[in-house]
């Protein structure tokens, strides 16, 4: 029991305000560290694709955004679905704190994947189950903000959002699944845990560096987030009153 | 289950009452339909070959039209709130409002569509194809939406929200619906497609009732 003692004590606003001011910079840190030795390898390490040419080097931010945006929409719908069961404020709080950033990596995806495919492809866009999925992942994210954003009280907006969310996740798969169910345009997953990844070592590791940059920076944006979400909810109270009066 | 019938009579009384509603459901659908073809051009086989998606397109807007009408009366009146009182499950009187609205609103959708589908000639057996998908899948819809209609509950902007909510949902209905008659006409047969609607159909009838009534119970805190 004392070890889930432990957990819940992070489970206040109070506690967690300073234990996220105290995790940004190392998170912030890994990204930017991340980010540096994984475009120094993308670009000036990975050789050159040999039909694709240089087009490729997308693939370092197009393959991590797009990860992320359906990784990110994943942890959305369970810090909902544990704020819907265990009525934690703080989990609706994160959930809320996710979703700009998920909704921006869903666009980064399609950006970068439309400059890859205009040389690639011949065409900015193409109707793909994958594109397509990935649009309708935004645009998943934007209802879910949407919705939040339209209902004043916070309460019934976090739980109306977090019901959302766990309707959406469904989604979620069917983003993954739609390679094998809808067989088109977009080429097959390259890399995958049963097989060896068919592209050279260099690249793979850009690709799984830039991987974690993004991750790292998606943690530090949401907690940087979620610090002024709580603050701006609990400006009532106590702890928040001793905090700003500490820093006047 | 005797208060299910009774809501369902309930709310399709309700719905007889107010026929200009119903009409103006069926009106959008026959209008937008009838839309495409001034804007794309009269040849008949450009039309035919759009028919099945625009169809399935002007259905989903209808019904999509009509949803706000599912629990917005019930909610302002306040009979919602005594409907979540009452000790029968909120789920199934979800399920009953449902039932009700997919009777009221999308099944003369499905009534009508093969008009419209001679409208765009199209031949008989991808008139039977459309039908089949649009009486599997309009339910879909119904259920869904209902989730939509529930968390958009007086919310201002309501309409144009719960169409941002819903569109992303309803996309693999339209998917495999209009799919459905595709298929069918390039001789791969639709009951792959029809299969999936209805496995869709069959998970959303147990999960969208119970989504929806916790929905509703956000709304009504």
């Amino acid at each position: 029991m004392l070890s889930l003692i432990n957990w819940f004590r992070y489970a206040s606003p109070q506690t967690f305000y300073p234990l996220a001011g105290r995790m940004i910079p190392w998170f912030a840190g890994a990204a930017a560290g991340f980010a540096a030795a994984g475009l120094y390898i993308g670009f000036f390490v990975a050789p050159t694709d040999a039909q694709q040419g240089q087009v490729y080097r997308v693939i370092f931010i197009h393959v991590a955004a797009s990860w992320l945006s359906m990784f990110i929409y994943l942890v959305m719908a369970g810090w909902a679905a544990i704020g819907l069961s265990l009525n934690t404020r703080l989990s609706f709080m994160m959930a809320r704190a996710l979703a700009p950033t998920g909704a921006m990596f869903a666009f980064l995806s399609l950006w970068t994947g439309a400059l890859w495919g205009k040389p690639t492809w011949g065409a900015w866009w193409v109707w793909d189950a994958r594109l397509t999925s990935e649009l309708i992942l935004l645009f998943l994210f934007l209802g879910v903000m949407a919705l939040q954003a339209a209902i004043d009280d916070p309460r019934r907006g976090d739980r109306a959002g977090a019901l959302l969310a766990i309707v959406g996740a469904i989604n979620v798969p069917i983003i993954y699944f739609s390679v094998i169910w809808w067989n088109t345009l977009h080429q097959g997953a390259s890399v995958s845990i049963a097989r060896a990844p068919s592209m050279a070592k260099t690249m793979l590791a850009g690709m799984l560096l830039m991987s974690l940059a993004c991750w790292m920076y998606s943690i530090a944006m949401s907690l940087a987030r979620a610090r002024c979400i709580m603050l701006e909810r609990e400006k009532h109270t106590a702890w928040v009153a001793d905090l700003a009066g500490s820093e006047r | 289950m005797r208060a299910f019938a009774a809501i369902i009579r309930r709310d399709l009384l309700l719905a007889l009452r107010r026929k200009s509603d119903l009409a103006m459901t069926l009106f959008f659908f026959v209008m937008v339909a009838s839309l495409f073809p001034l804007a794309i051009g009269p040849e008949p086989a450009q039309l035919r070959t759009i028919a099945p998606g625009v169809l399935w397109v002007a259905a989903l807007l209808a019904s999509m039209l009509s949803l706000p009408r599912l629990f917005e009366a019930d909610y302002l009146d306040g009979t919602l709130e005594q409907l979540a009182l009452s000790p029968q499950p909120l789920a199934l009187i979800a399920l009953a409002k449902i039932v009700a609205h997919w009777l009221s609103s999308c099944v003369p959708l499905v009534a009508l569509a093969p008009l419209l589908a001679l409208q765009y000639g199209l031949e008989a057996r991808a008139v039977w194809v459309l039908c089949i998908s649009l009486a599997l899948g309009t339910p879909l819809l119904s259920l869904l939406g209902a989730i939509g209609a529930a968390l958009t509950l007086g919310v201002r902007g309501g309409g144009v929200l719960v169409a941002l909510l819903l569109m992303p949902l309803y996309v693999p209905v339209l998917i495999f619906g209009a799919g459905a008659v595709d298929a069918d006409s390039a001789g791969l047969g639709a009951s792959a497609n029809l299969s999936l609607i209805g496995a869709m159909f069959a998970a959303s009838l147990f999960l969208a009732p119970l989504g929806t009534a916790s929905a509703l119970r956000i709304g009504l805190e």
